[in-house]
């Protein structure tokens, strides 16, 4: 069973159609890329996916489950939603790291504020808030920021807060990991360190959708493209093949801008 | 004269320090509450908070003072403010909790507008509830930026509290005024706006404090 179902969604912003039938699965321990033209809908999708906008049609489906349906409004508590929305974990074109708070505290606040909820929260304190703070300090360490813990995001290159943001969304351990272009806010000579830790993230399966505009990088490191043109999935299928052989006139289009360079 | 002089302006500075306090006590939370309400995304509420916002802050804070006082007495037949000065304090108190919490709200209003949108929609993608995320995320964001405008609107605070006298508060400008009329001298005027300059000298002092102490973050 795939971990995520699109099934046919649409969005429009009133009289706008952003996202037309959109559908495609993803399998555990893929990744998946988006690719396509600014104003495709790319990144309407992944706000969707994380219940940042609300689909106008289709259905959302993890693990077999359905995590929304617009076909059924169901007005849901604002608990209900949360949980919806821990599948998924978000990185931000523009990082939109925590500005008051270190790279550590960063990583540590959502879990922290779950474990207040718990009822063993009192009795257990300080093992508890010990324990994050060893997972916060591993997640910062696997970003190869184990000495930036303690640093203020204003004080973090571009690239070191991107992968500081990629830690504080691993930390929840969502389903499906989501990146809405993560580089593209960064200088070229960043680029690199924010692509090395996610090519990582694909090498130990982690579930991913990648929205993207390195279209080299998407192809050694996706497992399937989606490439979008105007609200539309224009065409979906195996990496290599989808970038190195597209079957459609609009993808070959899209794709031979890039190779010009 | 001197000693007389200063024990005088003390008494002033004594009810001119307590409409102060009383004041941002209450105008700062009420403020916050507006603001929040005026940046929120019911129109209805919206609609009714600009209506009123308008009406504090386009008529004179003396008038608003004068009805605040005299109002009641005249629609009610008898004064709800005692007649002594503690009457007039509290009269005094409300018609300035309801002014400043109106120049308050828009500056929260701002504050909070000024946040980033990204801020709120990473709280929400980690899970957290609205109430997390205000007070987690979005607050001490907005604070820092409403220090500067906010620590004007309080020296200006500090300097109205004299329009108590138009309701006869023995503030301090009340105080040092009354030896011009009684003695016909002129210098404890000048001795009453060193007692303001030491009012605001500290102030300033305490806002350079808060603006430094959040300057850890960007």
């Amino acid at each position: 069973m795939s971990i995520l179902e699109v099934k046919n969604i649409g969005k429009h912003f009133g009289s706008t159609e952003v996202l037309k039938d959109v559908s495609f699965s993803l399998e555990e321990g893929n990744a998946l890329a988006i690719i396509g033209s600014s104003g495709s809908g790319k990144t309407t999708l992944l706000r969707c996916l994380n219940f940042l906008e609300k689909p106008s049609q289709g259905k959302i489906l993890v693990k077999g489950n359905p995590v929304f349906d617009a076909s059924q409004p169901v007005k849901m508590s604002e608990q209900e939603l949360r949980r919806k929305r821990l599948h998924f974990g978000m990185v931000f074109q523009a990082f939109h790291l925590f500005p008051q708070y270190t790279a550590l505290e960063n990583v540590m606040l959502a879990e922290k504020l779950l474990a207040q909820e718990r009822k063993d929260f009192k009795t257990n304190k300080k093992q508890i808030l010990e324990e994050i703070a060893e997972h916060g300090n591993a997640l910062l360490a696997r970003m190869g920021l184990a000495d930036r813990a303690g640093h203020y995001p204003h004080q973090l290159s571009g690239g070191q807060q991107q992968r500081v943001a990629i830690a504080r969304a691993l930390a929840l351990k969502p389903d499906i990991l989501c990146f809405d272009e993560p580089t593209s806010a960064l200088d070229p000579e960043l680029t690199g360190e924010v692509l090395r830790v996610i090519r990582g993230l694909a090498d130990q399966k982690t579930t991913m959708i990648i929205v993207t505009h390195e279209m080299a990088f998407a192809r050694d490191v996706a497992d399937q493209i989606i490439f979008m043109d105007e609200g539309y999935i224009v065409e979906q299928g195996d990496a290599k093949q989808v970038i190195d052989n597209p079957k459609e006139e609009r993808t070959r289009q899209f794709l031979s801008r890039f190779s010009q360079g | 004269m001197f000693g007389t002089v200063t024990l005088e302006l003390m008494k002033g500075l004594w009810t001119t320090v307590q409409i102060f306090i009383f004041t941002l006590i209450f105008s700062l939370p009420l403020g916050l509450l507006l603001g929040v309400g005026s940046a929120g995304k019911w129109k209805i509420l919206r609609g009714v908070i600009q209506v009123f916002v308008w009406i504090i802050r386009g008529t004179p804070l003396m008038l608003q003072l004068i009805i605040i006082f005299y109002g009641p007495g005249l629609w009610l037949g008898h004064n709800i403010w005692s007649g002594n000065e503690a009457g007039r304090i509290t009269a005094t108190v409300v018609a300035f909790v309801i002014n400043y919490a109106c120049y308050f709200s828009v500056i929260f209003r701002g504050g909070i507008e000024g946040v980033p949108a990204g801020q709120r929609e990473a709280g929400q993608v980690l899970g957290m509830t609205k109430s997390q995320i205000f007070f987690r995320i979005t607050l001490l964001q907005m604070v820092k930026r409403v220090v500067p405008p906010m620590s004007n609107e309080i020296i200006t605070l500090v300097k109205d509290t004299s329009l108590a006298r138009i309701i006869a508060a023995y503030e301090l400008t009340f105080a040092g005024f009354s030896f011009m009329k009684s003695a016909g001298i002129t210098w404890p005027l000048f001795y009453t706006g060193v007692f303001y300059l030491a009012f605001i000298g500290i102030l300033t002092l305490l806002f350079n404090y808060i603006e430094k102490k959040l300057d850890y973050f960007r």
